[in-house]
């Protein structure tokens, strides 16, 4: 089980206490599809993701993106039980999405560098590192079913 | 991985602007990935790791000036980090996996300092720079 110091858990509430779920998730997967343009072998039903522009533009990648960060929030209601929160969501991107997890590792980076820019000085090192621990544990939270 | 010339031209661009204040981005960066990714340390036991350290200042000034270096001739990034890249294979040996984890921070501190510059085009592009520069220097390990 993954511990938290008490200034961990406030950094992680601080910072979400100030996050748009709907812009950052939006701003995240955007990215996670422009900088890593394998990552769309996932979103072939999305239309068009042919330039940065589209994608960034695509309702579709907007309302996703929104999701993905909305269930984010579940991890940070539950950081003693991350293993449990995401078993149903794990099975999911295993069995029906195949997704490999190595997309979770990347998408954590990608939503680092998002908060950074939306932050910026306040997000000191010890936020970076905390949250970096954060997506780490969920992106190992989301593998952890798969078979 | 092949850079672009908008690839190329969205690196020089946004380096033109940090120039200023690199050999402060290279502390930060390391400053942070010290304290993000602890295991990265056990390449500096001699290093004072406190916030501000003189050794840290240095070492992150050497980085971001090979940085620099490789941006300022992108076109031949092999080339003109032949000679590091010998040092990393013979002397330093760096784990391949820990390019990936500088590079990272480095991106933090980019979009800390320079959050509107580093559109999601001129994020792929740096990524890639980032990259090529790890392949480069890990080349020649085996």
């Amino acid at each position: 089980m993954v511990h938290w110091s008490a200034e961990e858990k406030q950094l992680i509430a601080t910072v979400w206490g100030k996050v748009n779920v709907e812009e950052c998730g939006a701003e995240a997967l955007a990215r996670l599809l422009i900088v890593y343009p394998w990552t769309q072998r996932f979103f072939d039903n999305f239309g068009n993701l042919s330039s940065p522009t589209a994608i960034i533009g695509n309702p579709k990648v907007r309302a996703h993106g929104k999701k993905v960060l909305t269930s984010f929030g579940e991890a940070v209601k539950n950081l003693e039980n991350l293993k449990a929160t995401y078993a149903k969501l794990s099975e999911l991107h295993c069995e029906k999405l195949h997704v490999d997890p190595e997309n979770f590792r990347l998408l954590g980076d990608i939503l680092i560098i998002v908060l950074a820019a939306h932050f910026t000085k306040d997000f000191t090192p010890a936020c970076q590192a905390t949250w970096q621990k954060l997506v780490g544990v969920v992106a190992h939270a989301l593998a952890y079913k798969y078979h | 991985m092949v850079l672009s010339s908008s690839d190329k031209s969205h690196v020089k661009g946004i380096f033109t602007k940090m120039t200023p204040n690199m050999d402060s981005y290279g502390a930060e960066t390391l400053e942070r990935m010290f304290m993000t990714y602890p295991q990265t340390k056990t390449y500096f036991p001699h290093f004072d790791m406190q916030h501000g350290s003189a050794q840290i200042k240095a070492h992150g000034k050497k980085v971001a000036a090979a940085l620099v270096e490789a941006a300022n001739h992108i076109d031949d990034i092999s080339g003109t980090l032949s000679k590091l890249s010998d040092l990393h294979a013979q002397k330093l040996r760096v784990d391949p996996v820990n390019f990936k984890l500088l590079g990272q921070c480095f991106l933090v501190v980019v979009a800390i300092h320079h959050p509107s510059l580093l559109t999601p085009e001129v994020h792929a592009s740096l990524d890639k720079f980032l990259c090529t520069v790890g392949s480069v220097l890990t080349a020649k390990y085996r």
